[in-house]
Formats: structure tokens, sequence, C-alpha cells
């Protein structure tokens, strides 16, 4: 498989050297695999620290900046963050208001979340803590890992940011984010597997014709394995899995998502298809976002979270954002 | 009087399971790929070769010392589920033997179970759950039958292979395995393979120094 890389080793700081290159108003420590806001720590406000395994972009990266993330720490392909990188970030984002460590739930990313936590309140950072596990895939019961994170972590990074920036203290902005992760959730089809750099080749073999349900963001392949269903059909697929476990809702914030390789067109055409959809189930949308957010480097395929939205949710979600992902009002 | 094991052993056997896991890696990847993120080789070869380098640096003086050490470095630069897993197997070890300078064969098991217990709270698994466990906890009761070194090493490393093996009828229940359910189902553990290796090692490194 053909990749626009050098080697596949230096993936990871080879984009950090891009990023600081083409975002000067963002500090990119490539050596230690820390990207901070330049203007961090901000005086009177609530850090957000984030991180997980890089190939996800613009996740999470890509969403420092003032009404979002103040610090994210990319780890190699697929791979956790280390400790030693969180807590740089956590110091680096701490005005003394404290941090907030939006983490999504993987075994790898608990546990070295865990750690660091452990470690910055040696330093005498207060540390809050949100988990994200909106993926209605995984059956969550002693039998696996729990639910993953996917899709609802921007939506978490945004609102949380947004009230961050407004001044709220760390207990308040912990629960709007843990209100937001509770209220969404996601559910992802993939149309090919995923290339990573460390094996060259696809992680699993998706044959053409067929398409795979419930996968997740690292090339996971899904639970089941079905023929090619149209855009409509994965649409009442994907909608009837997240309502099932949502549960009857009001407005809904909607994250039409790519997965990396699929065109935006074919995404506003599923974007068509989903508000079909939520429409004739009597769910209506207060906003709408479509586009490549939280990817699975080359892989085919959409993601669809919802969030019910409460009228905070709604204003939290139009404040001014201006991060190299996601931008608006500012 | 028993055999001690002393530092010039400990690091031999991280020496020989740093070049194990280094031959190995393409394999671990290649596990690691239908029922995980097709990275457990690439990510342990990256940790192991950063800790034999850092411990060019900063030699150890001690069996615990250098074990400690070792699993720090770990912790640091592997990342994942992994790095804090086997990071914490020899953290844990290296305190439990504390600053003695040699280590007898019993000494060594208990230390290893003390840690291997710790890695099974940290990870919330058990044995059967297709974890590293799998490999770990037979290696350890192999460990305990055994009467010296010469003897209870390789039988350490043929029931931690075989440990292995036997996780590929189980279904997986922890780590990215777990998501797929029952298609995990007919794969082997990545992780009880790597764990597999580090016994490999030590046998290796024991029966080069004997």
């Amino acid at each position: 498989m053909k990749m626009l890389i050098n080697v596949p080793e230096k993936v990871v700081p080879d984009a950090l050297r891009g990023m600081a290159v083409a975002h000067p108003e963002l500090s990119v420590d490539v050596e230690n695999r820390v990207v901070v806001r330049r203007d961090a720590p901000v005086a009177g406000k609530v850090g957000l620290v984030s991180g997980g395994g890089t190939g996800h972009e613009p996740l999470h990266a890509g969403f420092v900046g003032p009404g979002m993330l103040d610090a994210a720490c990319p780890g190699e392909i697929f791979t956790s963050p280390v400790p030693d990188q969180m807590v740089r970030a956590a110091a680096a984002a701490d005005s003394g208001e404290g941090v907030l460590f939006v983490v999504k739930n993987y075994t790898g990313d608990v546990l070295n979340f865990d750690m660091a936590a452990e470690l910055a309140e040696d330093e005498g950072i207060t540390v809050g803590k949100v988990l994200l596990q909106d993926d209605v895939a995984v059956t969550d019961s002693l039998f696996t890992a729990g639910r993953r994170g996917t899709g609802a972590t921007l939506f978490v990074e945004k609102v949380a940011g947004a009230l961050a920036a407004e001044g709220a203290p760390l207990e308040q902005v912990e629960s709007v984010a843990r209100r937001v992760a509770e209220n969404s959730r996601s559910f992802g089809v993939a149309l090919s597997a995923v290339t990573t750099p460390a094996k060259g080749g696809p992680t699993f073999d998706l044959p053409a014709g067929e398409l795979e349900l419930g996968i997740g963001i690292h090339g996971e392949p899904g639970r089941e394995r079905r023929p090619m269903m149209t855009s409509g059909e994965i649409a009442e697929f994907a909608v009837e899995a997240v309502l099932e476990d949502l549960g009857r809702t009001g407005p809904v914030l909607a994250l039409v998502n790519g997965m990396g390789a699929t065109p935006l067109v074919e995404l506003y055409g599923f974007c068509a298809e989903v508000h079909r959809v939520l429409g004739e189930r009597q769910v209506p949308v207060a906003r709408t976002l479509v586009g490549n957010y939280v990817t699975s480097l080359d892989m085919a395929g959409a993601s669809l979270t919802l969030c019910r939205a409460d009228e905070e949710t709604l204003r939290l979600w139009d404040a001014p954002v201006r991060t190299p992902g996601l931008r608006w009002g500012a | 009087m028993s055999e001690e094991l002393d530092t010039g052993f400990f690091a031999d056997w991280l020496r020989a399971a740093a070049a194990a896991i280094d031959r190995e890696a393409a394999h671990l990847t290649e596990l690691d790929s239908p029922i995980g993120d097709a990275d457990h080789g690439s990510n342990l070869q990256r940790g192991f070769t950063a800790a034999q380098a850092a411990l060019e640096k900063e030699p150890q003086d001690t069996p615990g010392a250098l074990l400690l050490f070792t699993g720090r470095q770990l912790i640091s630069t592997v990342g994942g589920a992994s790095g804090p897993l086997y990071g914490t197997l020899l953290r844990r070890t290296g305190k439990a033997l504390g600053d003695a300078a040699a280590v007898p064969l019993p000494e060594l098991t208990t230390a290893l179970r003390e840690a291997a217990d710790a890695v099974a709270q940290l990870g919330g698994a058990a044995p059967g759950d297709a974890t590293m466990l799998d490999a770990l906890y037979p290696a350890l009761d192999a460990l305990d039958a055994g009467s010296a070194p010469g003897d209870a090493f390789p039988a350490a490393a043929r029931a931690a292979a075989e440990g292995a093996e036997a996780t590929v009828p189980l279904q997986a229940r922890k780590g990215r395995a777990s998501y797929l359910g029952e298609r995990s189902v007919g794969h082997e553990d990545p992780g009880a393979a790597s764990t597999a290796l580090l016994f490999q090692a030590l046998a290796t490194a024991y029966g080069e120094g004997a």
C-alpha cells in the first residue's frame, strides 16, 4: 500500500513538525509530543487536556485552541500516549484552576491517564476526568473492555471547552462534560479496512461488496458483516442502533463523521438520509456537523453521533471556537 | 545452598527479551491485526529498545533496581495498554526484590507472582479472559514447581508458550479484542504471545550464561 510518508517509525513526529509550521498559534513540542495553545495557561481558566492514539485527526491536536482544548498529547498510531506526555500537558494547561482530562474508554488510554492523574496531583495540579464511552456497537458488560469512546469526544471537547472559556470552575466544567458524554451515542460502519504504517497493509480483510457494521476507530473489525447496503439503508441501521440505546429524545446535536477516506459528497448524501430517518422518528435535529473529525487513518465509512441537547449545551455548542480542526464565530 | 541470580543475569535476561521481541515484532503485530490494531510488536519493540539504550547510559547495580528502572522506561515509552501492564510487571517485581545483590529462585517467583497480581488488578482481568495472564500464571506455576533455575526456567518457557496457544479457542474479555465478541475466538492473544517470549528469554539467558 502506498503511503505519503518517509518511514513508518517517523509518521507521528513528521506530522507534528507539519502542525508546528502550519499553526504558529500552537506550541508544538515534537520531541515530547505535546501540543499546547501558545497562550496557555490562560489565567483564571480551567485547562482542558485530551490525548489518544494518532490516526484520528483532526482529533485531538487539531482541536487545541480558544474555545476547545488547551493541550493534547498524541500517542503513536492508534496507541495511547504515555503518562509523561499527559503530565507535561497538564502542567502547561494548568493556571491554578485545575485541569480536566478528556479520556476515551480504551484500556490503554484509561490506564495511562489514571497514572498521569496520580502523578499530576503529586505535582499539585487538581485533575478532573471525564470518560467517553458512546459507541453502542460494543456490548457493555463484564465481558468486554466496555464501550469505546468515539464521536462524542468532539461534542465534549467543544461544549466543555466553551464553558471553561467562560471561566467556570472545574466542578462545573467536569459536570457539563459528563452530561454531554452521558447523553451521546455513536455507531460506525466501515466500507474498507484501515492501513496502519506499522503493518503497511489492511489490518483486516473486507471483501468487495461487503460492509462492516459497528466498527471502532482503530481498524478493529465490527460485530457483524453484511452485503453492501445503500446510504439510506445504512442511515436507517445507524439511527436505529443509536436511538434504541439513547431512548426517547428531544432535539439532538448530530455529527455525521467521515472515517477518513469517504468523500464529503457521500457524507452529505448520508447526512440527508440520517435527517430523513430522524424526521420519521420525530427526533428534531438542532445542529448538524458534517465532515472528517474523528477519523481512522484511511478507512472508508462513516459514523453517526447524536447528543441529546438541552439549551445550555446548544448555547455552548454555538460559542466561538478557533482551532485547526473546528472554527466558527471567532 | 541454592543458586542465586545476580544483576548480570537479569541484565542478560532483559537483553535476551529485547532481542526476542525485536525478532518476533512482525509476528506479534500480525497476531494483533485480525483482533486488535496491528501494533503490539512495534510498540513493545520501541519500548524494549529504548529501555536497553537507557540502561547503557545508566547501568543499575541490583536486580531490583534494574527491573524497576526498566519498568519505568516501558511505562514512559510503550504507550497503549501494554506500556502500563508490562511496566507494572517489571516495576513491581523489582520493588519486591528490594536491594538484594542476588536473588534465589523462590524469591524471584514470589516477586513475579506479586507483580502478576498487580497486573491482573490494573487490567481488571482474570485468567481465561484471553490476555497476557494466560501465559503469565502457568509460567509462574512452573517456576513454583521447579527446584533450580536450570529446570524451572525452561519449564516456565514451555508453560507460557502452551498458555499462549491455549488462548486460541478463548473469547477475549479484555482489551480491544473484546469488542469482537465471539469473533475473537480462534486467535492467539498477542499479549500472551509476548509474555511467552519473556519467559523464553529467561531460559535462553540462563542457558547461555551456564
